[in-house]
């Protein structure tokens, strides 16, 4: 007599592409529950599955699109969010997600994350910041702490540069919203994702990762559980702190919390409108 | 719209051309000498319900071409020599995801900052080999303010149809001439629309190719859920480093083009029929050659014109045909020779003559006329 035993399903798999499974990520990697809580974000709000569309760059959180059971887009390295505009532009009726890394992001994508944020285009980035490009196989990256160890940033200094803190860069360039949360606090990044893909306008949400196969090695931050185990540590919720004040310090304190939450026009409604105006 | 008639310069024919064929996106980034097009269209797009986005770059801007064109809007981009140099990645994007779109390429003198308002025809080889691995490409030349016009409209129709980005190459003399342009009735026009699937969306395999070698595409926003990537991808579109995956895509991206390109190339035949010299150029030299071979042939010499109004996928059969037919062939192009190492390639052993002039001013019907006396003479 066999024994039949019973397989729970996950409940998001309804919105994840398991024919691709296993997932490309490392085990301790955070990408996977970043993942969930995007899924988890759209199940909550429940968006219309077949109008949202899941936009990444190139790197290990720019493989995230392709898991999503929707119209989903791999584009070159840095033009995620490039892509997302003219896509939202386009047809405003969908709900455009982005889900790419710090490097894709930030460095060779900086450019379009500032002025995309200027626009005020209505679209969620969501950003994972694990501190260097681990595709690669561990270099250091925009986000990298001075003095921090890398494949190119090695012994005795470590990072010769310094690094963004991305609220700061994007709600100085004119985001909507902006939070930041570890992947540690699954259900408050999950609830801040939420609230980005309501807000009519730019939302930025930092989630910081753990990166143990290169940056953790490197630096001596122990395996996968040993490091969120630290997010959590250092993880120093503040809401409403002025976003200029929403300091990340890796080894003592990360803040996290929604810094943003204002309104402004919203470039797809201002076009409409001008499109309105000029067909009476 | 009835048929309308405008006095106008050849990049504004240009971006009426991209609207009569349905283009309601441009995504672009001011440079000289294709400004007029971005122009036009923050004026005309927003009338017609369309967009006109002004990105921070050329990179941008061709991205989000890329993804207005997932959204099915038949989307553009215009730019010159410069921005072309940096859409290239985009431009291997677009072929890799199969991505309708049309790139226009207002040529200025170069390299680097050159001479942007003056005309060369520098970039031809740049839309064919400029974005890196092997792929084809098509690409449009034409050479009078009413051909910018149709043939955009004809660029969007094969962008549509094949799926592929399509590159229209104008020389800045061809962008800033100012001519009669007659916009043809709407009706009159015959527009192309990318096939999309109507299988059931649980049988739909994004990649899967029809016999044209087409896929069918899906939008976002459909009951079709799909994975575009520029990783070499199955017909499912998941990635795959196995061999057989990759030479299987890339055959058939470019067999896609190369098998239909009897469909796709266009010439000019002009004077041909018992010419012994042959004078093969495209754009705005080939308005002086013709000028020049009607000087020549009152003088009693027998010469005619392959006119290229399409040089990517190149014409070759047209190209192997007219060397059979001739005892010499003159490339007249405004650079330091490019389209003559395809002629040379395909020709041979016809003795081919180069005559470049990468300068702002074509060469003059008079120096052409001289080339063909000294041909001639030989």
């Amino acid at each position: 007599m066999t024994e039949s035993v019973h397989v729970l399903k996950h409940p998001m798999t309804k919105y994840i592409r398991e024919d691709r499974q296993p997932w490309i990520y490392c085990s301790g990697c955070s990408i996977g529950i970043v993942t969930g809580m995007v899924a988890r974000a759209i199940d909550n709000l429940g968006l219309d599955f077949h109008k949202t569309v899941v936009v990444s760059g190139i790197g290990c959180t720019g493989r995230t699109s392709g898991y999503f059971k929707t119209g989903t887009y791999h584009t070159t390295h840095g033009r995620a969010i490039a892509f997302a505009e003219g896509a939202k532009i386009a047809n405003p009726e969908l709900e455009v997600i982005v889900v790419s890394g710090d490097g894709d992001i930030a460095a060779i994508g900086g450019n379009h994350l500032i002025h995309a944020a200027r626009r005020n285009i209505d679209m969620t980035v969501v950003c994972i910041n694990n501190f260097n490009y681990g595709m690669t196989g561990g270099q250091f990256g925009p986000t990298t702490e001075h003095e921090k160890y890398s494949q190119t940033s090695p012994r005795p200094i470590g990072n010769i540069e310094h690094p963004f803190n991305l609220v700061k860069l994007a709600a100085s360039s004119g985001a909507t919203f902006v939070a930041r949360w570890t992947a540690v606090q699954a259900r408050r990044g999950t609830r801040s994702i939420e609230k980005g893909i309501k807000k009519k306008g730019f939302s930025f949400i930092e989630i910081i990762g753990a990166c143990p196969t290169e940056y953790g090695r490197m630096n001596r931050l122990g395996d996968g559980l040993a490091m969120h185990k630290h997010l959590l540590e250092v993880a120093e919720i503040q809401n409403g702190l002025p976003p200029h004040e929403a300091e990340l310090d890796y080894e003592k304190r990360i803040v996290c919390g929604e810094f943003v939450d204002i309104e402004k026009p919203e470039y797809t409604e201002v076009l409409r409108e001008m499109q309105r105006k000029l067909k009476e | 719209m009835p048929k309308r008639i405008m006095f106008t310069m050849g990049d504004i024919a240009c971006a009426e051309g991209a609207l009569s064929a349905g283009c309601r996106y441009f995504g672009g980034y001011p440079i000289t000498p294709a400004t007029e097009i971005a122009e036009w269209m923050s004026q005309r797009m927003p009338e017609l319900g369309g967009a006109y986005v002004q990105y921070e770059d050329e990179i941008a801007s061709i991205t989000s071409v890329i993804g207005a064109s997932w959204t099915g809007v038949k989307a553009m981009t215009a730019t010159s020599g410069p921005g072309v140099s940096l859409m290239l990645e985009a431009v291997g994007l677009a072929v890799m995801t199969e991505t309708p779109l049309v790139l226009v390429n207002i040529m200025r003198g170069g390299p680097s900052t050159g001479q942007p308002t003056r005309g060369q025809q520098g970039d031809v080889m740049q839309a064919k080999w400029g974005s890196h691995g092997d792929y084809q490409i098509i690409a449009l030349t034409p050479a009078s303010v009413q051909e910018m016009f149709d043939q955009t409209v004809q660029a969007f129709n094969l962008s549509e149809k094949y799926r592929t980005p399509v590159f229209v190459l104008a020389d800045e003399t061809v962008g800033h001439m100012r001519e009669r342009l007659v916009i043809p009735d709407k009706k009159k026009l015959k527009l192309e629309y990318r096939k999309q699937p109507t299988i059931d969306p649980s049988e739909y395999l994004p990649f899967k190719p029809d016999d044209d070698l087409v896929p069918p595409m899906a939008l976002f926003g459909s009951k079709y859920q799909f994975y575009a990537t520029g990783l070499t991808h199955d017909e499912r579109g998941y990635p795959s480093d196995k061999e057989d995956v990759q030479i299987r895509l890339i055959t058939r991206l470019n067999d896609k083009i190369l098998k239909n390109a009897d469909k796709i190339i266009d010439v000019e035949r002009f004077m041909l029929d018992d010419a012994k010299i042959a004078v093969i150029s495209y754009g705005t030299p080939s308005r002086s050659a013709k000028k020049a071979i009607r000087d020549a042939r009152e003088q009693g010499i027998k010469v005619g014109m392959l006119r290229l109004k399409t040089v990517w996928p190149f014409p070759e059969e047209q190209v192997a045909e007219l060397a059979s037919e001739v005892d010499h062939i003159i490339v007249a192009e405004q650079n330091m020779g490019q389209v003559y190492y395809m002629v040379k390639a395909f020709a041979a052993p016809t003795p081919i003559h180069l005559m470049t002039k990468p300068a702002g001013m074509p060469q003059l019907p008079n120096e052409i006329l001289d080339k063909i006396k000294e041909i001639k003479s030989i």
